[in-house]
């Protein structure tokens, strides 16, 4: 099912067309209502009127977090505080949160591209269909919150707290889909084993997750447990929040709402955008926002952009699984070190739960890595009752990580449920080096 | 012929050891011996019981990771060269023993100790008619 056709089924001549004329006026639109972005283009002389097709995006300036960060609290905004219905801050680990403001229409569109895709998740009107991620600051919990409302489904505003009742609820009230982060849907599958609750017993049979990096294998592991089919939703807060793209039924890529949110992917040193298919920083320009229109904002997310008609029969442009966070590369001895491959070795060996924390220090001007990961109950079994076996298997882990990494790395064993679930992003880095 | 153990994956830091030791007292288990062989980093806790599996499965419903050794217990009196001699006769056919400890029960020596040759095991407490603790006789402790 497509919600949307004109749209997501646009050919591609027309959606450029749309996409040149509606960036035309979003550059006017922050010329005069953001001084920000006036004096940027100023200072490059460039004038509305300069950019009048989607080729044209060339030319204009980068925004960065750290442009946010600079203009706390609302020094982007362009529409009147008057016309701002809703704000959201994203969680900033370092300084000030980033601050969102969204119009009316703003949350219209909102709601309309989060209703693609649950629809895409195979989600209509008659499903009983649960929102488990935060609500409250973070866009995700409000933001699938209105999209399952606009599409006409019952919403449950489960959030993340109360998991045992939330189980009671999912089975009691024959909830069929459900909205969370990844690693929360893990923790469900765990808390269902805990109160002997059995997938059978759901009728869970669609799931949007996002909100952190996942893996197909953590995909799979979910899809088993929970006895349902998991979809990606990507979405970030600066750009509007959960809706941003999701997967189809094909899940080759997910589907980027394009007349909304221009997508491009750059060499992330260079900044020179590259061409579909290789992988890069992913940017996006916001084309119909009013509340905090952005210029390529950049992501910081890798992934890859695809072009051509799916199988499912929308044309709009599909974005990779994201591959890593340009800014999470760690530089480790003078190795590029990416959490996501640290992921994937964790996630190939059962033993252990797909959670993981890496902490880097320096000890005597050397640079150290260490891997904490969480053994899985149902595999400690008789054959671990030695120091011998256990050092065995971290020996095991270890070489693994080192065939990907390149670079060694300490691995350090935890008890079941010790390693922090994730709500939201997922932190799974302690860098302690003092540089 | 042999017993149940506990083995329990224990981190090195404080309260691990009270949390297990806490759920086996909430489920009214009663402890024979405990034992731990530790590293660096962790520790495994070698448990001796009385109701081993039903003390495994409170542990597991708690979220720990536990499992179940085969392990054979000897009993020995209590005197010099006891131990000696008894180790002795199974090192003489070539069973190598992965770990070993003992606690002193009604006055005799049990001699715990695990073995990969578990077959070669038992023909050796036959064939020497050495007295081993059960299963059953474990639960009357209790």
């Amino acid at each position: 099912m497509i919600w949307n056709p004109n749209k997501e089924c646009m050919s591609r001549d027309e959606m450029s067309a749309l996409q040149g004329k509606r960036l035309h006026k979003i550059v006017e639109y922050v010329y005069h209502n953001v001084p920000f972005y006036r004096n940027k283009l100023q200072e490059m002389d460039i004038r509305p009127d300069d950019i009048q097709t989607i080729e044209d995006i060339k030319k204009l300036p980068f925004t960065t977090k750290k442009d946010l960060r600079d203009n706390y609290p609302f020094g982007l905004q362009a529409a009147p505080q008057s016309e701002i219905i809703r704000v959201h801050a994203s969680s900033g680990t370092t300084g000030n949160p980033t601050i969102v403001g969204y119009t009316r229409k703003d949350v219209g569109v909102w709601s309309e591209c989060m209703a693609r895709c649950l629809t895409s998740y195979g989600i209509t009107r008659d499903d009983i269909f649960s929102v488990a991620y935060g609500y409250g600051l973070f866009t995700g919990g409000l933001g699938a919150h209105y999209g399952v409302e606009h599409l006409g489904a019952s919403v449950i505003p489960a959030g993340t707290g109360n998991t045992e009742k939330h189980l009671k609820l999912i089975r009691d009230l024959g909830i069929t889909g459900i909205a969370c982060t990844p690693s929360y849907a893990l923790y469900l599958a765990e808390t269902m084993d805990k109160l002997g609750i059995k997938k059978e017993d759901l009728k869970l049979r669609s799931g949007a997750f996002g909100a952190e990096p996942w893996t197909e294998s953590m995909r799979k592991e979910i899809e088993e447990r929970l006895g349902l089919k998991g979809y990606n939703l990507y979405g970030l807060s600066e750009i509007m929040g959960p809706c941003v793209s999701y997967e189809c039924q094909e899940q080759h890529g997910s589907h980027i709402c394009e007349d909304h949110f221009y997508p491009e992917v750059i060499n992330p040193v260079t900044l020179e955008p590259l061409p579909n298919g290789q992988s890069g920083e992913l940017v996006f320009t916001t084309l119909t926002k009013e509340g905090m229109p952005l210029l390529r904002y950049r992501t910081r997310d890798l992934c890859s952009l695809m072009t051509g008609q799916c199988n499912c029969g929308r044309t709009a442009i599909r974005m990779s699984r994201i591959e890593g966070r340009s800014d999470d590369m760690l530089i480790i001895r003078g190795i590029n070190v990416f959490p996501s491959q640290v992921e994937s070795v964790v996630l190939s060996m059962p033993e252990f739960a797909p959670r993981y924390m890496l902490i880097v220090d320096r000890v005597n001007n050397l640079d150290t890595l260490q891997v904490q990961v969480e053994l899985r109950q149902e595999y400690f079994t008789a054959t671990f009752d030695t120091p011998a076996a256990i050092d065995d298997l971290e020996k095991r882990l270890a070489a693994k990580l080192k065939s990907v990494l390149s670079i060694s790395a300490k691995v350090q064993l935890k008890a079941p449920g010790t390693l922090e679930r994730s709500q939201g992003k997922s932190a799974h880095i302690i860098d302690k080096r003092k540089l | 012929m042999t017993i149940h153990q506990l083995s329990v994956f224990l981190e090195n830091t404080s309260g691990t050891l009270v949390q297990v030791l806490q759920q086996l007292k909430k489920a009214n288990v009663q402890l024979v011996a405990i034992t731990i062989a530790d590293t660096a980093e962790y520790g495994i806790l070698r448990i001796v019981c009385a109701e081993p599996l039903r003390a495994c499965e409170e542990l597991k419903k708690a979220g720990i990771a536990v499992a179940v050794s085969d392990v054979f217990a000897l009993e020995l009196d209590n005197k010099p060269g006891c131990a000696a001699d008894v180790v002795e006769l199974f090192s003489k056919v070539g069973i190598s023993i992965t770990y070993v400890y003992t606690f002193l029960y009604g006055g005799k020596g049990i001699l715990v100790f695990r073995t990969d040759n578990t077959e070669l095991a038992c023909k050796t407490i036959v064939e020497n008619n050495l007295p081993y603790i059960s299963e059953e006789s474990l639960a009357q402790w209790a």
